[in-house]
């Protein structure tokens, strides 16, 4: 018998690959690489799609909505983003009072599952619907918008939402609608600024739109900001965004969306007309009373570097003009 | 220089804000904006320096300590200190150093107009706040620094046209300054000046009680 001692740096039998599989190294390599891959991507579109973006328990509604966002629907050209800490701490919403903090402060107050909003007026199909059953049938994209304040500065902010003019054909208006008219949530237990005894306010908070101006396809109901569910100071869980008007007619935390035939009276123009109009469109040529409205100052700003640049007609959006032909935007501001 | 500790005290507090505010501006610390945080809190910050200064008179009146007025100069100068700031903010955060918008501004609106009126009268009070104007001026001095009643007024306006809705805050300030301009009425004026004698008598009858006890 032949007695054979390997050499300790030698193959061991069971090391050597057979034959069949040696040459399919190839292809299985290429399917744990795709395997690798596949399992990354929801990993990032998730948690890495936007730097330091605080994580959020994402509603189940939420949740089921994000494999099919379409990302970048519309982007801000080579315009920087605001960056998420600044969008959510940086805010007017005056339920929670009034200073730019005061949202981020407060907000978690505000108890936003469950969630109805209310449709009616001159519509074909009116009643309560809830948050889930409003936003299931559409599919979310991602809106990258410049968002301008009427206290003349501005952000660059990627919304998650779907156009608002589906979600008013659903309800299918009638010939009378003219205008939509929207409301705030109002409840003084959970909003600290409701609650203050100087607030020359009357709640609930009230915007609107002009019928087309709501069908405009830049106009959208926003359920989400930089890929995760929308933080409750920006408007949880359901807001509209009008990025060629002023930030004040993009109302938050929507209860109720009414069709209706007359202009609707909306908070800041009963409260102050003659500074606040009922279409506040961006304009650098109609001066706020207490401020020109040439310039913005976009942030995030730094002492150094104070960011003041040159305001545009209908905040860049030039293809909502044809909406305001024949209409003079001095006197309708 | 009499109570000097006290001037020196005064000083540091005064100065201490502005420098804590430009620190946190230049290390981020006050949001994505703060350029316009550092406008805001320097023109409110003067405000209560404005009501500060005038309320040394009337604590004067009550408390018969010079300490009061030995400080009421220098709080008026560092009013207008913050207002010089404010006023240099505003150039540079809020109009990005562009004086035509300075123009507009100073010709179409009220606020600006109001707030730059304040500054002018604040300017001369400024200005003719050393020995050598006092001196100069004699009876016209006074006649000159009852400007600073016009300015607190001007002011308290000037703020009211920048709240947007909630006046709270603008109450408490405008309370404040009606109170101490009330506190100037002659009859109110004698009235506080007697309360430092039954002050010292109340002690007195009060030490006399415990030393019979």
């Amino acid at each position: 018998m032949l007695i054979k001692v390997p050499l300790e740096s030698a193959a061991r039998e069971s090391e050597i690959t057979p034959e069949s599989v040696y040459l399919s190294r190839r292809t299985f390599m290429a399917a744990a690489g795709g395997l690798a891959a596949m399992s990354a991507l929801p990993l990032r579109a998730e948690t890495s799609r936007y730097a330091d973006v605080e994580a959020a328990s994402n509603p189940a509604w939420f949740t089921e909505k994000l494999p099919g966002v379409q990302w970048g629907a519309v982007t801000a050209g080579d315009e920087a983003l605001t960056p998420f800490k600044d969008a959510t701490h940086y805010n007017n919403f005056y339920e929670f009072g009034t200073s730019k903090g005061d949202p981020a402060r407060y907000a978690d107050k505000l108890e936003v599952e469950p969630w109805t909003v209310m449709i009616d007026g001159e519509v074909a199909k009116p009643g309560p619907v809830s948050l889930e059953s409003l936003v299931q049938p559409h599919r979310l994209e991602e809106r990258i918008y410049r968002l301008r304040c009427v206290e003349a500065w501005s952000m660059v902010i990627p919304w998650l939402g779907f156009p608002l003019a589906d979600l008013l054909k659903r309800a299918e208006p009638t010939s009378k609608a003219r205008y939509v008219r929207f409301e705030t949530k109002v409840a003084p237990e959970q909003m600290s600024g409701v609650r203050s005894g100087f607030s020359l306010i009357d709640w609930p908070y009230r915007e609107g739109l002009r019928l087309d101006e709501a069908m405009h396809p830049l106009s959208i109901m926003a359920v989400g900001i930089y890929g995760r569910v929308l933080p409750n100071q920006n408007g949880a869980p359901l807001r509209l965004v009008v990025p060629w008007k002023y930030g004040f007619k993009s109302i938050k935390s929507i209860v109720r969306i009414s069709l209706v035939a007359e202009q609707p009276a909306t908070t800041w123009e009963s409260l102050a007309p003659d500074e606040y109009g009922f279409y506040a469109n961006v304009n650098p040529e109609v001066d706020h009373p207490r401020w020109s409205q040439a310039t913005e100052r976009r942030l995030p700003n730094s002492l150094f570097s104070p960011n003041v640049v040159p305001t545009k007609l209908f905040n860049g959006y030039d293809e909502v003009a044809s909406l305001y032909s024949g209409l003079d935007l001095r006197k309708y501001y | 220089m009499r109570y000097r500790i006290w001037r020196v005290v005064v000083f540091l507090l005064a100065l201490f804000p502005p420098l804590l505010w430009l620190y946190m501006g230049l290390t981020q610390q006050l949001g994505p904006d703060p350029g316009k945080v550092l406008v805001d809190n320097l023109g409110q910050g003067a405000l209560v320096l404005l009501l500060l200064t005038l309320s040394m008179t009337p604590l004067r009146r009550l408390s018969a300590w010079g300490g009061w007025i030995a400080v009421r100069r220098q709080l008026g100068l560092w009013c207008f200190t913050y207002v010089l700031l404010h006023v240099a903010g505003y150039l540079t955060f809020i109009l990005g150093l562009r004086f035509d918008r300075l123009l507009d501004d100073l010709s179409e609106r009220p606020y600006i107009i109001v707030g730059a009126l304040a500054f002018v009268g604040l300017w001369l009070l400024a200005l003719t706040s050393n020995h050598y104007s006092v001196r100069r001026l004699g009876a016209r001095w006074r006649q000159l620094h009852k400007l600073v009643y016009v300015i607190l007024v001007l002011g308290l306006l000037h703020m009211l046209w920048v709240v947007r809705s909630d006046i709270g805050e603008w109450v408490f300030y405008a309370v404040s300054g009606a109170a101490l301009l009330m506190l100037r009425i002659p009859a109110v004026a004698a009235w506080l000046s007697a309360r430092p004698g039954k002050v010292k008598s109340f002690r007195k009858a009060l030490t006399a009680k415990s030393a019979g006890l």
